[in-house]
C-alpha cells in the first residue's frame, strides 16, 4: 500500500471544493495518458484585478490524484493568475505533507490543470510538452524518457554518468538494469554499443562526498545542466586523471547540479585542494579538549545543513557521547529511504574535521547504544 | 574500530531478539494456538475486518499453523539426516507429499517437486524446458498470464528466443485455431495460466495440453488459482507441469510445487544437494512442506464448499451490486471461472480511491487501476481484453475465500454503492446521475487535453 502522509489521506477522504464552481469563467482540463488520470478544475476569476475568488475542481484518478486537486484549490484561492501560475508541482506535493515519488506526477497533472485553466481564461491554447515514460528509478523518481533525453543531450555512456546527471540509480541500485537497458537502447541507436564499466580493481576508496539528499533536476532544469556540464564532461582533464580525481569530479558534478553554483565551486576547490583526502586527514592531531569537539562536530552539522533544507530536510545535533554522536533527521529527511546514506555522508565528514573516527547515529539509537 | 563496535552491537542486539523469540514460543505452547483474528486488518478497530481479497493471498487456516508449529521446535531436524530427528521430519515431509498428490490427482508422488514459490515454479518449469531442449527457440503462453511468467518470457525475448503470446477476445477467452497453427516443433514449451487472478477466468488447458502432447510440444501450466478451488486430476490429462502455491490455498507464503509429470524432460533451476530428487536442491522448508501437506487436505475436503457455498455468496455479492450501481458490469468470462471471484468495473472513477474508501469501512478488495500495481500501467488483463480505460481504471476485484460469510457480503452490497456514488460526484465523466457525455445539465462531455 502506499505510504501516503496523513494530510493526503486527510485532503482524500474530505476533499475541498469538488464539484464544478458554478458561474466559472476559466475551465481547464488534462488528463496523464500514462496512468489514465483526469481532471477538470473550474476557476472564477474577478476580471478587475485576475484573483482567483473560487476554485473547484473533479478528479477521475486515485487517492493522491485526488488529494492534489483539493490541495491545489486550496493553495491558489485568493491568489491573483500570475501568483497562481508560479505554484508548482512541488509546491502541491509540499502542502500535502509530500507525496510517494511514484505519485508526484499527480501533483504535475494539478499544476498543468492550472496552466491550461489559466489559458483558457486569456483566451489563449494551452498544450503540453510534458511527456512521461516508465518510472525507472524509485528512490528519485526518474522515468525513462528524462533518462533518454539526459543520455542524448549529454552523450553519456555509463550508468555513473546517468546517476550524476539524473540522479537516477544513485540511491538502492536495484534499478541499474534498467539504466543499462536504455543506455543500450540510446547507444545502440547512435551506433554505438554499451560497455559496461570494468569492475574496480580494488574496492574504490571512499572520498569526501557532498552531503545532500539527492535532488532530482525538473525537466527545464535537464537542458541548462546540460549545457553547464558538458563541457565538464568532455574536457581533457576529467577524462585523463586518476581515478582519486574522478571522484571528486563526480561529487563537484554531483553538488553542481544543485541551484547552487557557489557552492558547487567552493566544493570542488575543496576537494581538489585536497588531493591526499583521508590519508592527511587521518594523520594526529592534538587532541581537541570536549567543549572544542562538541563545537567543532556542530561547525560540520551547520555547514551541512543548507544541503539537506534545500531538498526539504534538516539535521539536528542532539548528543555527543564519547565517540557517539546523535543527531535527529527533521523534516523529508526523517523516514526518507535514503536516511542511512545521509547519515554515512555526515558521519565521513565529521570524521574527516575531527581527525578522528566517530559514529554518527540517529537520536533513536541513543537508548540502544548506551546500554551497549 | 568503528566495525568492532557496529558488530559488538549487532551481537547484544541478536541476543535480545533471540531471547524474545524463546520466551513468545514458550508462551504459545502455554497458550491457545489459534490467535487468528482479523481485526487488526480493518482501520476501525471495532469491527472486525471483512478480507475479500483471497487471490492475492490467504489466511493460514487455524489447523495448518496447528500441523506446522512443532517443524520449527520439537521437530528441528534435517530431513537428510540418518537419526531420528531427521527420520521424523522426513516422514513429515512424505506425508505432505502425498496429501499435495492427492488434491492434484498426480499418479506417483515422486511426481511433486517442493520449492520456495509459485514464481519459482513457473520458472523452473519454462527454464528447464529451455535448456533441455535448446533446438527449439520458441515459447508460447498468452498475453494475460502472471509476471511470474510474463516478465520472465520478455527478458527471455532478449536471449533470443521468440515468444508467442496469444490475444484474448473481450471476456478474455483464447482463440484455440490460432493456437493449434503456432504449434511446431520448434516450440520447446507452452506455458498458459489455468485461472486468471484477476478475472477468474478459466483457460482450456486439458484441452490445450492434449493439443501440445499431439505436436510433440511440452505443456506447462500456471495454476496457482486454481489449486484448492476446482477439482484436478493430473493423471487423467496430459499437463506436463503445474505450478501451485501454497498462500493461495491457506498454507504460508514461501512454499509453493512444481508438478513434474514422470518421464518429462527436466533441468534443475537449483543444483546442489539430494533434496527433491535432484531435481531442488536445498534444505527442505519442513515446517511449511507439512503446512501445505495440511493445507490441500482441507481444500480436498472444502472442495463442495467451494463449489455451492463460496460461488453462490460470490453470486449474491455480483447481483447485489450490480442491481443498485449504474454503469457497472462484470468483466471476463462469468459463465467459466472460478468459484470465489467477481471483478466488477466501475466506470468513471479510479479503483485505488475505491479500495481506499473501502479500506476506511474495513473492507479488504484489490483493483486492476494503475496506481494500485506499483507502476502506472493499468492491467495488463484490462488491456488485454478491450476495456476501454475509464472501465479498467475502476475495476474492482473481490476474491472470496471458505471462511468469507453471508452476513459479511451483505455488509459489502451495503457499502459500495455509497463508495462509488460519492466518487463519481467527484469525477468530471459524471454528471449527477449520469455520465457526462449523456447529461442534459450545464456540463458538456469531457474531453481533457492529454499528455
Amino acid at each position: 500500500m502506499w505510504d501516503y502522509s496523513d494530510t493526503v489521506k486527510e485532503h482524500f477522504f474530505n476533499p475541498r471544493n469538488a464539484g464544478a464552481v458554478a458561474d466559472s469563467n476559466a475551465i481547464g482540463e488534462v488528463g496523464s495518458l500514462s496512468c489514465g488520470d483526469a481532471l477538470r478544475l473550474t476557476l472564477k476569476v474577478d476580471p478587475e484585478n485576475e484573483t482567483i475568488l473560487d476554485a473547484g475542481f473533479q478528479t477521475f484518478g486515485c487517492g493522491s490524484a485526488i488529494a492534489s486537486s483539493s490541495a491545489l484549490t486550496e493553495i491558489i484561492k485568493g491568489m491573483t493568475l500570475d501568483q497562481a501560475l508560479k505554484v508548482s508541482n512541488q509546491d502541491i506535493a509540499d502542502y500535502l505533507d509530500g507525496l510517494p515519488p511514484e505519485k508526484m506526477h499527480c501533483s504535475v497533472m494539478g499544476r498543468e490543470a492550472l496552466q491550461s485553466a489559466v489559458a483558457n481564461y486569456r483566451g489563449e491554447v494551452w498544450s503540453d510538452d510534458h511527456e512521461e515514460g516508465a518510472m525507472i528509478c524509485k528512490c528519485f523518481a526518474v522515468d525513462e524518457v528524462l533518462i533518454e533525453e539526459t543520455i542524448r543531450a549529454n552523450n553519456l555512456s555509463s550508468v555513473e554518468e546517468v546517476s550524476n546527471y539524473t540522479k537516477a540509480g544513485g540511491g538502492c541500485s536495484a534499478c541499474h538494469e534498467g539504466i543499462e537497458e536504455v543506455l543500450a537502447r540510446v547507444l545502440a541507436s547512435q551506433g554505438r554499443s554499451f560497455q559496461p564499466s570494468e569492475p574496480p580493481a580494488k574496492a574504490p576508496e571512499r572520498k569526501r562526498v557532498a552531503v545532500g539528499m539527492p535532488l532530482m533536476p525538473t525537466r527545464a532544469q535537464t537542458s541548462v545542466l546540460a549545457a553547464e556540464q558538458a563541457p565538464a564532461a568532455v574536457s581533457p582533464t576529467a577524462t585523463s586523471t586518476t581515478p582519486r580525481q574522478q571522484t571528486s569530479a563526480v561529487s563537484a558534478s554531483a553538488t553542481s547540479s544543485s541551484k547552487r553554483p557557489a557552492a558547487a565551486a567552493e566544493s570542488s576547490v575543496v576537494a581538489a585542494g585536497q588531493p591526499d583526502g583521508i590519508e592527511s586527514k587521518t594523520a594526529p592531531r592534538p587532541k581537541l579538549s570536549n567543549l572544542a569537539r562538541i563545537r567543532r562536530i556542530e561547525q560540520t552539522i551547520e555547514s551541512i545543513r543548507p544541503n539537506l533544507q534545500r531538498d526539504h530536510g534538516d539535521v539536528e545535533l542532539i548528543d555527543v557521547d564519547g565517540k557517539n554522536v546523535f543527531v535527529k533527521m527533521v523534516g523529508a529527511c526523517s523516514g526518507c529511504q535514503l536516511a542511512s546514506v545521509t547519515l554515512e555522508g555526515i558521519q565521513e565528514r565529521i570524521c574527516e574535521d575531527l581527525g578522528e573516527l566517530v559514529r554518527v547515529l540517529p537520536e533513536q539509537a541513543m537508548a540502544v547504544a548506551q546500554r551497549a | 574500530m568503528l566495525k568492532s563496535l557496529a558488530k559488538k552491537e549487532e551481537i547484544t542486539r541478536s541476543r535480545e531478539a533471540a531471547k524474545a523469540l524463546r520466551e513468545d514460543a514458550k508462551k504459545r505452547r502455554l497458550g491457545p494456538t489459534n490467535t487468528m483474528s482479523l481485526t487488526s486488518m480493518s482501520s476501525d478497530q471495532t469491527t472486525p475486518g471483512i478480507y475479500l481479497d483471497n487471490n492475492a493471498t490467504t489466511m493460514v487456516a487455524p489447523e495448518v499453523v496447528e500441523a506446522m508449529l512443532p517443524y520449527f521446535s520439537e521437530q528441528f531436524g534435517n530431513a537428510s539426516s540418518m537419526h531420528q530427528f531427521g527420520d521424523r521430519v522426513g516422514r513429515a515431509i512424505k506425508t505432505a507429499r502425498q496429501q499435495v498428490q492427492a488434491l492434484l490427482g498426480a499418479e506417483l508422488d515422486s511426481e511433486i517437486v517442493f520449492t520456495s514459490c509459485g514464481t519459482e515454479s513457473d520458472s523452473t518449469a519454462i527454464l528447464s524446458a529451455l535448456k533441455a531442449q535448446p533446438a527449439r527457440r520458441e515459447i508460447i503462453t498468452t498475453v494475460v498470464e502472471h509476471p511470474a511468467v510474463l516478465s520472465l518470457c520478455e527478458h527471455l525475448e532478449k536471449d533470443g528466443y521468440s515468444v508467442h503470446r496469444l490475444e484474448v477476445d473481450e471476456q478474455g477467452r483464447l482463440d484455440l485455431a490460432h493456437y493449434q497453427s503456432l504449434l511446431s516443433d520448434q516450440v520447446a514449451i507452452v506455458s498458459v495460466m489455468w485461472a486468471n487472478n484477476e478475472t477468474g477466468t478459466l483457460f482450456p488447458v486439458e484441452q490445450m495440453a492434449e493439443m501440445a502432447r499431439e505436436a510433440g510440444v511440452m505443456f506447462h501450466t500456471d495454476a496457482v488459482q486454481a489449486v484448492g478451488k476446482l477439482p484436478i486430476d493430473l493423471k487423467t490429462t496430459a499437463i506436463d507441469m503445474l505450478s501451485l502455491s501454497g498462500h493461495k490455498l491457506h498454507a504460508p507464503k514461501g512454499i509453493g510445487v512444481l508438478y513434474l509429470r514422470r518421464g518429462t524432460r527436466f533441468r534443475p533451476l537449483l543444483r546442489g544437494g539430494h533434496q527433491e530428487r535432484g531435481r531442488r536442491a536445498g534444505t527442505e522448508n519442513s515446517a511449511s512442506i507439512v503446512a501445505l501437506g495440511k493445507a490441500c487436505e482441507l481444500a480436498q475436503a472444502h472442495l463442495e464448499t467451494e463449489r455451492t457455498q463460496v460461488a453462490a455468496l460470490r453470486d449474491r455479492l455480483e447481483q447485489g451490486i450490480l442491481e443498485v450501481v449504474p454503469n457497472s458490469f462484470v468483466t471476463g468470462d462469468p459463465s467459466n471461472r472460478l468459484p470465489n471471484t467477481s471483478n466488477i468495473a466501475f466506470e468513471f472513477i479510479e479503483g485505488e480511491a475505491i479500495l481506499l474508501l473501502l479500506n476506511k469501512l474495513g473492507i479488504a478488495a484489490s483493483s486492476g487501476s494503475a496506481c494500485t500495481s506499483g507502476s502506472l500501467e493499468p492491467s495488463h488483463v484490462m488491456r488485454a481484453m478491450g476495456i476501454p480505460f475509464t472501465a479498467a481504471h475502476g475495476t474492482t476485484r473481490f476474491s472470496l475465500s471458505r471462511y468469507t460469510t453471508a452476513e459479511e457480503i451483505e455488509r459489502v452490497i451495503e457499502a459500495v454503492p455509497p463508495v462509488v456514488a460519492q466518487l463519481r460526484k467527484l469525477s468530471p465523466y459524471w454528471d449527477q446521475d449520469r455520465p457526462a457525455t449523456e447529461g442534459q445539465g450545464h456540463q458538456a462531455s469531457f474531453q481533457p487535453a492529454y499528455a
